[in-house]
């Protein structure tokens, strides 16, 4: 096998220091609207005792999947032996890691007392899954970390199938743990159903992959150094895959509840009356996040550059519409406590609840996204994780 | 018993004996039982912890509960602390523990009216699902939270069926009760006035209230003790616990839905 060099991005032209600056301005604004938010309490959030769970969880746990999505380039490498993705391991890894640490940093400074994180470290109920999602966080930071030593020194690099195949498994079970988070829940309609984690999984395969891809392009764009078509296009016919599987997940998801008279009015809520659920549901979730990307991907837009890129962009919107529809869409819908009656009461019960997002909310959720790309940005100037060209004939030795 | 104490010294036949043994016996026997309904009477003391002999719980009525009447929800405001929602500036956000709810069915267009708070559940969701364990359910059955480990996860108010809980959104004005601890960022529900228990008054805020309206619909009581006044009237009345679907076997239970 043909050797590739792994060597890092420079990192010191005006344009990088752009970049890092760029995205540490939007990490400061999420940090200030993580302290408004603390010091005020969430009365300045759009969230109430309706919607208690709003935007921030919707980054949070679009980030959180993305990220076990991330790690799928790497897994492909070292666990089913694929030469050629080999040299885009170290930069899956890395970006796996920074999106989680995004995720879990809009998701822990969103809780109502978030001075006490150290609480949720030190106390734990075997009960509940978001219990076993912190020690899969934990453990996920442990694995890839272990992983990306393997790939990155040579003195422990036949541990690399192992820590590889280690942190496959465990990104499946992690991917489980964050579908579940809702899976395991009786009260509300949409969730409460083994149907969430492998969707979720499935998902995250789709939406880490876009990420990824946009994020390769751009390094390589902006470093200036050789990306072929070939990997582009094998990566592009993966990720038309990972588009029709979610597709299929959500089709049949919402077939099968349909079918459930004591679900009609929850269906029909997401499917047709829900207003802004509604359209994101269908224009975000299924056509910019489905449809469309599909169409680009599985016809000749798809072997041109900037249509790839289209795609992906596209797939990251559906993909945060879904988030949305999934978390804020099922509690937008009434709690049915009595099937079949009228309710009403100070507490909005039997009402369709409206949630609008404040702009903190809002910032938290970008300052998770740009502290992840704020991350990989300085991980691929300090370690060596890309290969200096990607261009075909590099990588067409690979596969020899 | 000084007398027992100086006829057991003197001299005495077998019989005396056994006589003032079988006497002894009897009136400990006798007298048990009210000592005990003493203790939960007066309230347990501090060092003792709640017992599972015990299982609070609430009979609703909604025959009785009157059309409008908003008697226990204020009460539950009183005792506890909270702002009522008419005078909270951030309706959506305001904690509220108990709630009034109108029911109407469609077709039949019969409407009832009942009071809605936490179920008190046995197997509860909330309990279940909560990361630190600050969402608890003690001996007696009373579910609660502990005001030092919830971090305002909300995963409970997620979990809840009945919507029960409340986040405080925001800072708390001076209107808090010693006893009842509250805190910006945590998430409460009813306690069932699990200071009142403490304290013996052997009934809550709202039921006092119900009582006090002449309204009767709400009944307090020890639902493990099938003499006390809720089990009997449990026997009674067919009753219905919300959402049994869940099989959450709830401390609330409803006559009239």
């Amino acid at each position: 096998m043909a050797s590739i060099t792994f060597r890092e991005v420079e990192g010191s032209s005006l344009k990088y220091w752009l970049l890092f600056g760029g995205l540490g301005l939007f990490v400061l604004f999420g940090a200030l609207a993580w302290n408004y938010m603390h010091h005020h309490g969430h009365v300045v959030t759009g969230m109430d005792n309706q919607i208690v769970w709003g935007l921030p969880h919707v980054f949070a746990v679009f980030l959180i999947v993305a990220a076990s999505g991330a790690l799928n380039v790497a897994s492909i490498a070292s666990v089913f032996n694929q030469k050629m993705y080999k040299p885009l391991a170290p930069l899956s890894a890395v970006l796996a890691l920074a999106l989680m640490l995004g995720g879990l940093l809009v998701l822990v400074l969103d809780l109502g007392r978030s001075d006490r994180l150290i609480v949720a470290m030190t106390h734990f109920n075997f009960k509940s899954m978001f219990t076993w999602n912190v020690f899969l966080y934990s453990g996920f930071f442990g694995l890839v970390g272990i992983y990306l030593w393997t790939m990155l020194d040579r003195s422990v690099a036949p541990y690399s199938k192992a820590a590889g195949t280690a942190a496959f498994i465990w990104r499946l079970i992690l991917t489980t743990g964050t579908g579940s988070l809702f899976g395991f829940l009786i009260a509300r309609e949409l969730y409460g159903t083994s149907m969430l984690a492998p969707m979720f999984i499935i998902m995250s395969f789709a939406y880490g992959l876009a990420v990824y891809l946009m994020v390769l392009a751009a390094a390589y764009a902006w470093t200036g150094r050789a990306l072929g078509d070939a990997v582009m296009l094998r990566l592009k016919g993966l990720l038309a895959v990972f588009v029709a599987a979610v597709l299929y997940f959500t089709v049949v998801y919402h077939l099968t509840s349909l079918y459930f008279a004591k679900m009609e009015g929850v269906e029909a809520f997401i499917l047709r009356d829900g207003g802004i659920i509604t359209t994101l549901f269908w224009v975000g979730q299924i056509l910019i996040g489905c449809v469309l990307p599909l169409l680009i991907l599985l016809t000749a837009l798809g072997k041109q550059r900037t249509w790839i890129m289209v795609a992906c962009a596209l797939i990251i919107l559906g993909g945060m519409a879904q988030m949305y529809v999934t978390i804020i869409g099922a509690q937008a819908f009434p709690l049915d406590m009595f099937p079949g009656l009228i309710e009403k009461s100070s507490f909005a019960d039997g009402q369709v609840h409206s949630y609008a997002p404040s702009v903190p909310e809002f910032f938290l959720g970008l300052g998770g996204v740009a502290i992840a790309l704020l991350a990989t940005t300085f991980g691929v100037k300090v370690l060596r994780l890309l290969p200096a060209t990607l261009d075909d004939a590099t990588v067409a030795k690979l596969e020899h | 018993m000084s007398e027992d104490k100086s006829i057991e010294n003197t001299p005495s036949s077998p019989e005396r004996r056994r006589f003032v043994g079988v006497a002894a016996t009897a009136a400990g026997l006798s007298l048990a039982p009210g000592i005990m309904l003493m203790e939960v009477a007066h309230g347990r003391p501090e060092e003792q912890a709640a017992s599972s002999a015990v299982r609070w719980g609430m009979l609703v009525d909604a025959t009785k509960c009157g059309t409008g009447c908003n008697d226990c929800v204020s009460a539950c405001s009183t005792e506890n602390g909270w702002t009522p929602v008419a005078e909270s500036q951030h309706k959506n956000q305001a904690p509220q523990w108990i709630r009034k709810l109108e029911l109407q069915d469609p077709l039949t267009q019969f409407e009832t009216n009942l009071p809605m708070m936490c179920q008190h559940c046995a197997d509860a969701p909330c309990v279940d699902v909560c990361p630190t364990g600050a969402s608890f359910k003690r001996a007696d059955g009373i579910v609660l939270v502990n005001r030092h480990t919830c971090i305002g996860c909300r995963y409970c108010m997620m979990a809840c069926p009945y919507k029960a809980r409340s986040l405080v959104h925001e800072p708390l004005n001076d209107t808090q009760k010693a006893d009842v601890p509250r805190g910006m960022g945590c998430v409460e529900s009813c306690t069932l006035c699990v200071q009142k228990i403490d304290r013996g008054d052997g009934t809550t805020a709202c039921a006092e209230a119900c009582t006090a309206s002449g309204h009767n619909a709400l009944l307090f009581g020890d639902m493990n003790d099938p003499e006390s006044e809720i089990s009997k009237r449990l026997r009674e009345l067919p009753t219905k616990q919300v959402r049994a679907d869940l099989n959450l076997n709830l401390g609330v239970r409803y006559h009239g839905i």
